[in-house]
């Protein structure tokens, strides 16, 4: 029982047993481990019927795209999935009118906010956990390395910290659970969206300077542009599952060089300080601030 | 326990409390009284750290509720006017819940929780479902949520709103309990009777000013409230009221079937002497009462004018 006094604070086990004791949790994992399935047979159906692989059969060459494949869905699925499960956490309370009572107990302000992000990751995880089976297809195939498939599910485990950490944020500064939701998709929506387009834009713009300068250049260097892709979860999820994809998504000027940085490595660098921040403003602002000490200050109270 | 000292609130150009000062003494029992939307849900708001004052200061056992917070927390149990549950919970599990994030112990909340149930009479309740509680035992559900860390000072925004009577005889026998218990309890209610017999003092509070603070007798007093006379002969009714409207000390004289009602501003000597004249000038004085003021009345005295009727309902 020790560890359990360590590391489940009242919050979180308050949160693990209210979100399991509903009949919902079970739907959630039904649905989304039946909707993967579907994906896997699919594209099995598409990739046998297209005549790939050998004969219409799948072999290695063909599941390893078929793992491709299922862990850009699977990331699709969780960018649903995650601002939906955490975008409510705190604003639903206020909705609720539990929240002030939870707020005058003697949990900080960090332990209610980080036991609630904990929470819902926990039970995505288990959502993502029980697709495992799924993918256990791609190993009878194989062509897929176990541990390719532990790094993309620690990438998906980043991304459900990202979108939670958005979410937790909104739900604290906004008073009504539908704006933080509409928020967070909206900014899911920047990062998934947002990002791939400009990135085919500006490498759009750099290639026709490029042809319109006299072809590619042939000293060795780098486009700048690749750091957009850097921003974008599927752009940085291939650059796990492909290692050679961020040198080529930095060589578009026809440069040669190898990139700067892998694609994952800057998009976990750059959305864990978005991560913190979101964290720590959210922790901030979940009770009433003083922005600062003079008397007639003005209070921070959650967004109408 | 609790000084409130020139508190101020302000929601962008509306002030909800106007430099607001208040001294409540350890183990009393503070009726807050005011119209809706007067302030007292904004100071109890700020009692409990869940509201930062524009100005002045407020403290519960001499902790500073903007600066040690966390103190403040320990020492109080609040129950808000509006409040929801976790519907998932069994009623032990929910105190459960509270108890360990006071910290207090498994062990300790398992001796404890009983004890509290037993308070709020809610022991056999204590394996259903809070969600399948009535609206009373949600109440006191709740208010014994808020004695679960054995607190000094309890924080009842309005606790008996929306109880039918029954529920409301059963949530005053608590507070009475409570008080014995030796705590310092500040209660809210725009229902005046039901704090009467409990309070010992009064605070009444209107448009963000407390207009008037103190034991209410005192206030009273201080306010020369009036007191009703009742007065029944057994004929001649009509000709005493008349007579009743030259007296001096008597206003507001109406006669109907059960009798004559006066409002009288004098003093007990000036009451005895008018039940003198009224014996002298023959009447068969069949009885000759006060007719008790109650809070309500206190409440209208103070807040002449600027309160509607249904507000107070």
């Amino acid at each position: 029982m020790n560890w359990r006094r360590k590391w489940i604070n009242p919050v979180l086990d308050k949160e693990f047993v209210l979100r399991m004791r509903t009949p919902r949790a079970a739907y959630s994992v039904l649905i989304y481990v039946l909707v993967m399935g579907l994906l896997g047979m699919g594209i099995i159906y598409v990739m046998t019927a297209s005549g790939m692989g050998s004969r219409g059969r799948l072999d290695p060459t063909t599941s390893r795209l078929m793992f491709y494949a299922l862990s850009l869905a699977q990331l699709v699925l969780i960018a649903f999935m995650t601002p939906a499960l955490t975008a409510g956490v705190i604003s639903g309370e206020r909705e609720k009118q539990t929240l002030n009572m939870l707020l005058t107990t003697q949990q900080s302000s960090a332990t209610i906010i980080l036991s609630k992000l904990a929470a819902s990751l926990s039970f995505m995880t288990l959502v993502i956990l029980a697709t495992l089976p799924v993918y256990s297809i791609v190993f009878l195939y194989g062509g897929v390395s176990p541990k390719q498939l532990i790094f993309v599910f620690l990438f998906y485990l980043f991304i459900m910290l990202l979108l939670g950490a958005l979410g937790v944020f909104f739900s604290t500064i906004f008073k009504k659970t539908m704006v933080s939701v509409i928020m967070t998709y909206g900014v899911g929506l920047v990062i998934f969206l947002a990002t791939g387009i400009a990135y085919i834009f500006a490498m759009g713009i750099v290639q026709t300077q490029m042809y319109s300068s006299g072809g590619p250049s042939s000293y060795s260097s780098y486009s700048w542009i690749g750091y957009i892709l850097g921003l974008n979860p599927a752009g940085a999820l291939i650059s796990i599952l492909e290692p050679s994809f961020s040198d080529s998504v930095f060589q578009v000027n026809g440069g040669n060089a190898d990139a700067p940085i892998e694609l994952w490595q800057q998009f976990l660098i750059v959305y864990s300080v978005v991560i913190v921040i979101a964290l720590w403003l959210a922790i901030r602002y979940i009770r009433p601030v003083r922005r600062n000490r003079v008397k007639s200050s003005p209070i921070m109270d959650p967004i109408e | 326990m609790i000084e409130i000292r020139n508190l101020t609130k302000s929601y962008g150009s509306f002030e909800a409390l106007k430099s607001v000062n208040l001294s409540i003494a350890k183990g009393t029992v503070f009726g807050f009284v005011g119209p809706n939307g007067a302030g007292k849900s904004t100071t109890m708001s700020i009692l409990a750290t869940l509201v930062l004052p524009t100005s002045g200061s407020a403290s519960v056992g001499g902790f500073e509720v903007t600066e040690q917070p966390h103190e403040v927390r320990k020492r109080i149990g609040y129950m808000p006017d509006f409040f929801g549950v976790y519907d998932q919970f069994k009623t032990t599990e929910y105190l459960h819940f509270y108890g360990a994030s006071y910290g207090i112990p498994r062990h300790e909340r398992e001796k404890l929780i009983p004890q509290l149930l037993e308070l709020v009479n809610l022991n056999d309740k204590k394996d259903a479902y809070v969600d399948s509680l009535s609206r009373g035992m949600k109440q006191r559900l709740c208010l014994a949520r808020c004695l679960v860390h054995d607190p000094d000072v309890l924080i009842l925004d309005e606790p008996a709103s929306g109880l039918d009577p029954r529920a409301r005889i059963e949530m005053r026998e608590i507070l009475k309990e409570l008080k014995l218990m030796g705590k310092t309890i500040i209660i809210s209610s725009h229902i005046l009777p039901e704090l009467a017999e409990m309070v010992d003092e009064i605070g009444v509070i209107e448009h963000g000013v407390m207009v008037a603070q103190g034991k209410v007798a005192d206030i009273q007093d201080s306010l020369r409230v009036k007191r009703v006379l009742h007065i029944r002969v057994l004929e001649r009714s009509e000709e005493l009221a008349e007579q009743l409207r030259d007296e001096a000390y008597v206003s507001q004289v109406m006669s109907d079937s059960y009798g004559i009602h006066a409002h009288f501003s004098g003093g007990d000597a000036e009451q005895s002497g008018l039940l003198g004249r009224i014996m002298e000038s023959g009447y068969q004085v069949v009885s000759f009462n006060e007719a008790q003021t109650n809070l309500e009345d206190v409440f209208l005295e103070i807040t002449k004018g600027g309160t509607s009727g249904d507000e107070l309902a």
